[in-house]
């Protein structure tokens, strides 16, 4: 068999619209994920004993299952209930409950590294718990496990192939679409690839300058 | 860019390897099966009554069955290797298939990247609804959700024809097609006939029925571009089965009705 890639390339208008969707997915449920994250990282380490139970219950449910189920869940599911998703809100849902889980673990990480002497610190300045926690604890815990929660925003942003599954129109999506119109699996497949791995560098060298110069960098000037 | 361009180089390098050695080692599929007694023959088991999983477990259908007749008149074993809409082309391009008898249509694009035999059954796709949704004319489609598998008939066809307000869904295989239907995600779907027959006999709470033909579309068996012996082999055994009558047996068995003319 031959390669013949601008059979692929003809659909770039698909391609692009792919590469939009998953940018934008990943956008979406980063910032939410990593926000659900920190959240359940502080009820995780300082939250009141009832709390804990129920964070720990969902951080465990969630990292112990498949995404796809997850997905599937929201899905075909929640219907069942009442609740009915469109195929976009469904992915948006599951990918933050998703990184929710896996960042609540790592925020946690750094927030228990945290030198005694901070907190003790903090306290002598008469700071309260949720001042400590914002301004004292997280900035330094951040900077010790941001390249683990970029790597984990990028899975995250991989595993957005998935949604392809419920006709969420992204990436893999995409591909999978052009092959099955034109059955030039190998060639959309390899496009694909090389998309995905450019998207994983611009992500990965984007967030380590935006945690560098907003999150806990820029500050110490 | 640098990287990204050397990366782009490298990768297209390895995909082009990996398609020449894949060229020189098999020139002839025939010879390859009757030499291991083996042919390895594509299926679905998502397309009732073409291919599906019976309580026992194991593919049966009007495919399956196809497959072992074909398996049968070769005098080899047959492997079935259980594939989707979306994927099975390229289990038949990766070899991974000798034949795929999996409610494939012929279209003109298709036969540019795989050969087709003569058809062996029929099949037609339509799209379903609710009685209580007014549908009379493609133009009705507009502003309307409609469930499709990706990558099948169906889909190009109404793709093709469908208003610019249609909501098209697209999904991983005919499974899913469904469960999206029959959980209230779409208000219609557009699948095969028979798919469509079991879904409303499972589901009377749907309420749905036959609402517009997509394509009338007979089935072929697909073989790799330019496997020639295999594909006369194959046309020769379907052209036997339909003067013995055993194609209308087997249409009869699982379609409730004789296959009828088919185009070679």
């Amino acid at each position: 068999m031959e390669l013949d890639f601008g059979a692929v390339l003809a659909h770039w208008p698909l391609l692009a619209k792919g590469v939009a969707w998953t940018l934008g997915l990943t956008a979406v449920s980063a910032l939410l994920g990593c926000i659900l994250g920190i959240a359940c990282a502080w009820v995780r380490s300082q939250g009141p004993g009832w709390s804990r139970a129920l964070v720990g219950t969902y951080v465990e449910l969630v990292r112990n299952t498949p995404f796809i189920v997850q997905l599937f869940f929201i899905f075909f599911g929640l219907p069942a209930a009442g609740v009915r998703l469109s195929p976009e809100w469904a992915s948006v849902i599951a990918m933050v409950v998703n990184l929710g889980a896996y960042s609540a673990e790592i925020v946690r990480a750094g927030i228990q590294s945290t030198p005694v002497g901070q907190f003790e610190a903090a306290a002598s300045l008469a700071l309260s718990r949720m001042q400590t926690f914002l301004w004292v604890v997280l900035p330094p815990s951040l900077q010790r496990v941001w390249p683990a929660l970029v790597s984990q925003i990028i899975i995250v942003m991989l595993g957005s192939a998935i949604c392809g599954q419920i006709s969420t129109e992204e990436l893999s999506f995409a591909a999978n679409l052009i092959q099955s119109r034109n059955f030039r699996a190998f060639e959309a497949f390899i496009v694909a690839t090389v998309i995905y791995l450019l998207l994983s560098i611009a992500t990965r060298t984007a967030l380590n300058w935006l945690g560098q110069r907003f999150l806990f960098g820029g500050r110490r000037g | 860019m640098k990287l990204s361009k050397r990366l782009l180089l490298s990768t297209v390098a390895a995909a082009s390897l990996l398609s020449l050695s894949g060229a020189a080692s098999a020139q002839n599929a025939l010879d390859g099966i009757q030499k291991a007694k083996l042919i390895k023959i594509a299926i679905p088991t998502d397309f009732p009554p073409y291919g599906f999983v019976g309580v026992d477990l194991k593919p049966q259908g009007l495919d399956i069955d196809i497959a072992n007749y074909i398996g049968t008149k070769m005098g080899v074993k047959v492997e079935l290797v259980v594939v989707t809409s979306a994927n099975r082309i390229a289990y038949l391009q990766t070899k991974k298939a000798d034949l795929v008898i999996s409610t494939l249509g012929k279209n003109a694009e298709r036969e540019k990247v795989i050969d087709f035999t003569a058809a062996y059954s029929p099949f037609f796709q339509a799209i379903y609804g609710a009685k209580s949704l007014n549908v009379k004319s493609l133009a009705d489609l507009a502003g309307k959700s409609i469930a499709v598998t990706r990558g099948a008939i169906e889909d190009q066809e109404l793709t093709k024809v469908a208003p610019a307000g249609a909501d098209i869904k697209r999904f991983e295989d005919n499974n899913a097609t469904i469960s999206a239907y029959v959980a209230g995600q779409t208000q219609l779907v557009a699948t095969g006939a028979s798919v469509a027959g079991v879904m409303m006999q499972k589901n009377p709470q749907l309420n749905a029925e036959y609402k517009l033909l997509l394509k009338d579309s007979p089935n072929f068996i697909g073989v790799a571009k330019g496997e020639d012996a295999l594909r006369t082999r194959v046309n020769a055994i379907i052209a036997e089965a339909k003067k013995a009558g055993d194609i209308d047996k087997m249409a009869q068995k699982w379609l409730g009705r004789p296959a009828g003319q088919l185009p070679e």
